[in-house]
């Protein structure tokens, strides 16, 4: 089976895909406001789409606060340690 | 009839056979070891064994329980599937080391006191380093000797507290630690670092990225999750561990998305995911401690699996940093159809081992009504997505075309990969055989609707805000500074200068010191000296009083008598 041939013809439709998985995202979210929640633990169960919401967010606050601690602070040249092999 | 074969005797017995062997023979015992311990752990019956006294303290080689046999399965599945991911390597020590490293592992998960458990720890070390060091590398060298100082160090705090809790509990066996004090403190420490969890963790993002191509599969699955045995056994339900386990999963996914290399985001997945397991251990309740049982059987599988594809990517194009790749499922298009099976697996993607794994750790924090550690444990999987299941694959399968042609990985390693991707969908598809497995009776299910739409839901938005973040999120030409930076870099370089302050403040507070001595020496010499008041001669005249007074008082005492 020439896997590398099918996998070529789906990057191909990309676009169409792409499509097709944001249709699905919305279909989702509107499942998930219809159907009623299973428990209530916390203040959020119940709110249709949250999780939605909440990996949006968590994704771009990750990235957000990854990005500044590596500008501000963590980000170093890929000599930074090698400089120092010869200390001593 | 011998009812008790310990597996690790098996393992080791083939690591010294190996360099006795040539060519397709050491490939056959290859095979042969660890599909012969497989069938060894199938026929462990529960109970101890191999117990005898030594120096009168009472020493089990084989406990077999529910806990330690969810281990001792994983590790010897992983054992084959590493082995066969590592048939084409013609390197004796490196395969001896595996096999070694493997039989300690297990030796310590089988152990039933802290004496045996301290030998197989430091065992696994001094095997494991070599699975490093074989790279063949300066950088892998180095990194494979603070490697070994780290784990030094380690096993040296677990032997303190080993022999502090004999002396206060006149016991060695490794039940949960309950005496407080130091031998409770200097056991979890030890534990900690081997279970990585920050700031102890910068040994793993340090050295496993250096390792051999296959070594780092044993790697990544072995040392770390002996750690979370010797923590679940030891310290369930100790809620320091709850917060320093959610606070590992989302400091090992930040740091992924800074990463560069591929294996060093691989190796800060492993710190994010062993965060699952120290945080379901730290609520103790029975579901959460299922829970971290599963969740380190699955993770073992799928962790595997994605350094089995960042390494064949590595094995077949030399190259190991995001920006170096690109494009390449046109050119290894079966490994990249494994890895993604590990990606979406890693990620908790129903039909997928993570899904029905974590979430029973997730769904503990629920039950138990931990709102802020819930909502921890809900973003780091976002953090997992978009690391291994979008950054990792766009910029190393898709994205732009790298012009890189590399052949396909070799037979063996897909099989190996096949294999573990198999069981990854497998388990996720029916996951009763693993619940069984697990310590405790398991009452849950995974697959209901409210729980498939918010995994569903979070994942795929995750992947909204990706796309949407494309440009920011790519590969940099940087390394990142950790916790490492304490012996590595500036404070590398702190330590010299201290050093070097105490060494020149030494010489001077001796310098002042003989000062002081030297004068307090001439007033000294100025009065008992040769010219000293004290050391002058007398004149013969009070020579002659004195006689007289002596020889006037022996009169006086003679008449007296």
């Amino acid at each position: 089976m020439d896997l590398g041939y099918w996998l070529e013809k789906l990057v191909r439709r990309g676009r169409l895909l792409s499509l097709l998985m944001l249709g699905l995202m919305a279909v989702l979210v509107v499942i998930d406001i219809i159907v009623p929640p299973a428990y209530i633990r916390f203040p959020w169960d119940g709110i249709g789409g949250f999780a939605a919401v909440y990996g949006f967010v968590s994704c771009v606050i990750l990235i957000a606060v990854a990005k500044g601690l590596g500008k501000l602070f963590l980000y170093q040249s890929e000599d930074y340690y090698r400089e120092d092999t010869d200390d001593d | 009839m011998i009812d008790f074969i310990h597996p690790s005797l098996i393992l080791f017995l083939g690591a010294a056979l190996l360099p006795l062997l040539k060519g397709s023979a050491r490939k056959t015992a290859l095979l042969v070891v660890p599909a012969l311990v497989l069938a060894l752990i199938a026929t462990l019956e529960p109970g101890e064994f191999g117990q005898f006294e030594f120096l009168d303290m009472a020493l089990t080689l084989g406990r077999v329980d529910a806990l330690s046999m969810v281990f001792v399965w994983v590790f010897g599945i992983i054992l084959l599937i590493g082995m066969i991911y590592a048939l084409h390597v013609d390197d004796w020590i490196q395969h001896s080391a595996a096999l070694g490293y493997a039989g300690a592992a297990l030796g310590a998960v089988l152990a039933g006191d802290l004496l045996t458990l301290y030998v197989f720890w430091e065992l696994m070390v001094i095997t494991s380093v070599w699975l490093i060091w074989r790279r063949g590398s300066g950088v892998s060298y180095q990194a494979g000797m603070r490697y070994l100082v780290i784990h030094a160090i380690g096993g040296v705090l677990l032997l303190a507290g080993v022999i502090i809790y004999y002396q206060t509990t006149g016991s060695l066996a490794f039940d949960q630690i309950e005496v407080g004090g130091p031998a409770f403190w200097l056991i979890l420490l030890a534990f900690m670092i081997n279970a990585a969890v920050p700031p102890l963790h910068a040994w793993l993002a340090d050295a496993y990225p250096e390792a051999t191509i296959t070594g780092a599969i044993f790697l990544s699955a072995l040392t770390t999750k002996t750690a979370v045995y010797t923590l679940m056994r030891g310290y369930p339900g100790v809620e320091l561990l709850m917060w320093l386990g959610a606070i590992m999963t989302l400091y090992g996914v930040i740091y992924a998305v800074l990463a560069n290399d591929i294996r060093r985001i691989l190796a800060y997945h492993i710190i994010s995911q062993v965060g699952y397991m120290v945080c379901g251990v730290g609520m103790g309740t029975v579901m959460a401690l299922n829970g971290a049982g599963a969740h380190a059987f699955t993770h073992i599988l799928y962790k595997a699996l994605l350094f089995m594809g960042a390494g064949a990517v590595i094995y077949m194009t030399g190259k190991s940093r995001l920006t170096d790749l690109g494009g390449l499922y046109r050119h290894m298009p079966w490994t990249f159809l494994f890895y993604m099976v590990g990606a979406l697996s890693i990620s908790g993607f129903p039909l997928f081992s993570g899904f029905v794994s974590k979430t029973m750790i997730t769904e503990a924090a629920s039950l138990d009504y931990r709102a802020i550690i819930f909502l921890m444990l809900l973003m780091a999987p976002a953090g997992t997505f978009l690391s291994i299941g979008l950054k990792l694959a766009w910029f190393t399968f898709l994205g732009r075309d790298s012009g890189l042609r590399p052949r396909e990985a070799p037979a063996n390693m897909l099989l190996a990969m096949g294999i573990a991707a198999f069981l990854c969908f497998a388990i996720g598809v029916y996951p009763a055989p693993l619940y069984a497995l697990l310590p405790n009776p398991v009452d849950y299910n995974a697959y209901n609707i409210g729980l498939i739409l918010k995994e569903l839901q979070l994942l795929l938005f995750t992947g909204l805000a990706f796309f949407l973040l494309l440009r920011f999120v790519g590969g940099k030409n940087a390394i990142t500074l950790d916790t490492d930076w304490i012996y590595r870099g500036g404070g590398k370089r702190a330590t010299l200068a201290v050093r070097n302050a105490v060494v020149s403040g030494n010489r001077w507070i001796r310098k002042a010191i003989m000062i002081v001595l030297r004068s307090r020496a001439q007033g000294i010499r100025s009065r008992y000296g040769r010219d000293g008041k004290l050391a002058r001669s007398w004149p013969t005249g009070s020579m002659a009083m004195w006689t007289a007074i002596l020889l006037a008082s022996l009169l006086l005492f003679g008449i007296r008598t």
